[in-house]
């Protein structure tokens, strides 16, 4: 088959706040780069992004990199690489600041300067009972600000998008070298090939992979998909950060403020349940002990509904005045996607899926590492990834919020500035591309347009996520895991033979949504295998049958390869400049 | 009805990067797709490239800042 071929320096996949970072810096750089996006780029997930972006300006409150650097190693559980921490830390206050020239509009002090709020996890002096005013945001609007400064900055730096093209492989030459990208363009089904001296994945977190999920739909996990078709492993998977209160059946997140503004859970019998799982902090203690609380009262029988899945968030005492004043946009949620209006009736909640720690493995430059002759950790020439389909890993167990809009554009820009260099350094030609180039993709694609008969792709995608929620959820248990590794693996294989009614070639969004399926097993997979594996409890990994943190045999990062084969990888303990932070038990 | 190329293309429109959309919009299409002519597409396509904080901010009637001609596709989605 004849396919196009086009010629670029870099191909960065994905356009959200990582993708779009990394790419300006390497359009500044004069480089030829073009930038593939399923969706237009300021419709990407991290326009969802509210409560801000971290960095130890020390405008609102006494602070500063070290102290940012400690609650990062410290509620990451002690998971994260301390280099790639201190190197984030150290960075953030000149990025921030770079997005403020670029024109990105925060909210500000009387005296000009960028003003800060406190945040969950953020403190002074290591872990004092002062808290950090550390985020930094634009109004509730944080995420799409950045969106939309980062994409006009990059159109007038020439940047070349490549609107609702979807990446399907990577290309790696007989050496391991990657040299490009097959894609798909959906307005007209043509497959092209993107020749490229470095590609960048940028492709955004796989959330959909659970039932309940906070993420939007195109959230599917193509960037690990890709990577482990390519042959490369997947890193610290089993770490998924919950949200306690998405709505029940939605997913859409209820924030944390309305339990701020006095908001509580209760069970089936009408009890304040967290008055015994923290009789201080109640219904304000941290993300995961409220999750592991709200899955207990449904595990033991005391879940709300016919069901008994999911549990009562109550705010009618708070009055309406309260809600529409201070809890703006909460009372039109409930309504909307719960059916229950907040002021006579609480809203029906679960602990639901909203951030992911793991992905392809990557170095503090951005560049992908993988186990090889030489050490666990050897740079694929040619490979680069950032932003939250990478695992830097600054966030280990468990990330902090506002953390993650900062590794988006200190480690979109890092991999940028690591990739001219290496741009520059090979020769002006590209190598001749393998002939089998694109054959996977294709074989894949014909399969799908010749299929006469299978299953649907909506319910091996429903039963996928079901699947996960159920057997890999807030609480692990072993048999659970055990069984669901057992049903991934029957569901990947229903995967394969999926059947799409539509044979059209043009925009064609059943085939696309196969596409999608075939990178959700892959990352459901790699989640379940590494959690099954795992007999620790650590950040967002909570088991059943091993409640403790277990230093002596985790303390270590774990690789997922293709062939379901698991190997692990020491953590970075060592940081760049100071001494290490040793792991001590997390309280908060 | 819409030509299946119309009705494709919009699908693809209504991949937001806000979940409350998404999932707004997937009732549109599940309910209201079959009724929707070439009039009503060229409306609802005016609305879907607004960005997705002051579509949402329409959708949830906290904002009224779009033009009286689409007032009532606006309807129909503060409906869904
Ligand atoms: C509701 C919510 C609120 C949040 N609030 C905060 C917050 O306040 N602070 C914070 O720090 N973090 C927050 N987060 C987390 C943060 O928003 C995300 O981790 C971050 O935005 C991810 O950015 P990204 O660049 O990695 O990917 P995304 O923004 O998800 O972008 C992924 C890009 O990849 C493209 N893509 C995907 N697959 C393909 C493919 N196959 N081919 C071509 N293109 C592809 C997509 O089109 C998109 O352009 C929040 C998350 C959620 C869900």
């Amino acid at each position: 088959m004849n396919l196009s071929v086009r010629k670029f320096d870099a191909v960065v996949v994905g356009a959200g706040g990582s993708g779009m970072r990394a790419a300006l810096e390497l359009a500044r750089a004069k480089l030829k780069v073009a930038v593939l996006s399923k969706v237009f780029p300021t419709r990407s997930h991290t326009v969802a992004a509210q409560g801000g972006i971290a960095a130890s300006l020390g405008n609102s409150s006494e602070d500063n990199w070290h102290w940012h650097m400690y609650d990062t190693v410290k509620g990451s559980d002690y998971l994260g690489d301390q280099d790639a921490i201190e190197y984030m830390c150290r960075r953030a206050v000149e990025v921030v600041v770079e997005l403020e020239h670029m024109g990105m509009p925060f909210d500000r002090l009387d005296n000009g300067k960028i003003y800060q709020r406190p945040f969950g996890g953020h403190t002074q002096d290591y872990g004092s009972p002062k808290m950090a005013m550390r985020a930094c945001a634009a109004a509730d609007r944080t995420g799409h600000a950045m969106l939309h400064t980062l994409y006009q900055q990059n159109v007038k730096a020439n940047t070349q998008f490549f609107v609702e093209w979807m990446a399907l492989d990577l290309i790696r030459d007989p050496s391991g070298r990657v040299i490009g990208v097959v894609a798909l363009e959906m307005e007209t089904g043509e497959v092209h090939v993107l020749q490229s001296k470095a590609v960048l994945l940028a492709t955004g977190g796989s959330g959909r992979i659970f039932y309940s999920s906070t993420n939007a739909f195109i959230n599917t996990g193509d960037g690990l998909g890709m990577a482990i078709r390519a042959g490369i492993p997947l890193q610290d998977m089993e770490f998924f950060q919950f949200h306690p209160t998405g709505v029940y059946g939605a997913g859409v997140l209820i924030t944390e403020g309305v339990r701020g503004e006095g908001g509580y859970l209760l069970n089936k019998n009408g009890e304040r349940f967290m008055e015994r799982y923290a009789p201080n902090a109640k219904d304000l203690a941290s993300r995961d002990v409220v999750s592991r609380a709200m899955t207990l009262e449904i595990q033991e029988g005391r879940g709300c509904g016919p069901n008994g899945d999911h549990v009562l968030l109550k705010l009618d005492h708070l009055g309406a005045d309260v809600i529409d004043k201070r809890l703006p946009g909460i009372r039109e949620i409930a309504i909307k996607f719960a059916n229950a209006d907040p002021i006579k009736d609480p809203i029906p909640v679960v602990p639901t899926v909203h951030y992911q720690m793991g992905g392809v493995p990557a170095n503090y430059m951005g560049q992908v590492v993988v186990p090889g002759a030489n050490g666990p950790e050897e740079i694929v020439p040619g490979l680069y990834a950032v932003g939250e389909c990478s695992c830097v890993s600054v966030h280990g167990a468990n990330r902090l919020g506002t953390n993650s809009l900062l590794d988006l554009v200190v480690f979109g820009k890092a991999a940028g500035e690591q990739i001219v260099r290496d741009v520059r350094a090979l020769p002006e030609s590209h190598p001749d591309l393998p002939k089998d180039a694109a054959d996977r993709p294709l074989a894949r694609l014909a399969h799908l347009d010749s299929a006469s008969s299978g299953e649907r792709v909506v319910d091996v995608s429903t039963d996928l996520r079901r699947a996960m929620q159920l057997h890999c959820g807030v609480f692990r248990f072993p048999q659970m895991l055990k069984d669901g590794v057992t049903k991934m693996q029957e569901i990947a294989a229903r995967a394969e033979r999926v059947f799409i009614q539509d044979k059209s070639k043009v925009f064609n969004t059943a085939r696309i949504e196969a596409l999608e399926l075939d990178n959700m097993v892959q990352s459901a997979l790699a989640t379940v295998v590494s959690a099954e594996a795992r007999t620790e409890s650590r950040g967002a990994q909570a088991r059943d049958d091993f409640k403790d943190r277990d230093d002596a045999n985790w303390l270590k990062h774990t690789l997922y390869f293709p062939d379901g084969r698991l190997e692990y990888k020491p953590v970075h303990m060592k940081p760049l400049t100071v001494d290490a932070f040793e792991p001590k038990v997390r309280t908060y | 009805m819409l030509e299946r190329l119309a009705q494709e293309k919009l699908k693809w429109k209504c991949r937001r990067g806000l979940l409350e959309l998404d999932i707004v919009l997937e009732r549109m299409l599940r309910t209201k797709l079959d009724g929707l002519d070439e009039k009503t597409l060229a409306e609802l396509e005016v609305l879907l490239e607004l960005p997705d904080n002051d579509l949402w901010d329409i959708v949830k009637g906290k904002s009224d800042d779009y033009a009286p001609s689409l007032n009532e596709m606006v309807a129909m989605l503060r409906g869904l």
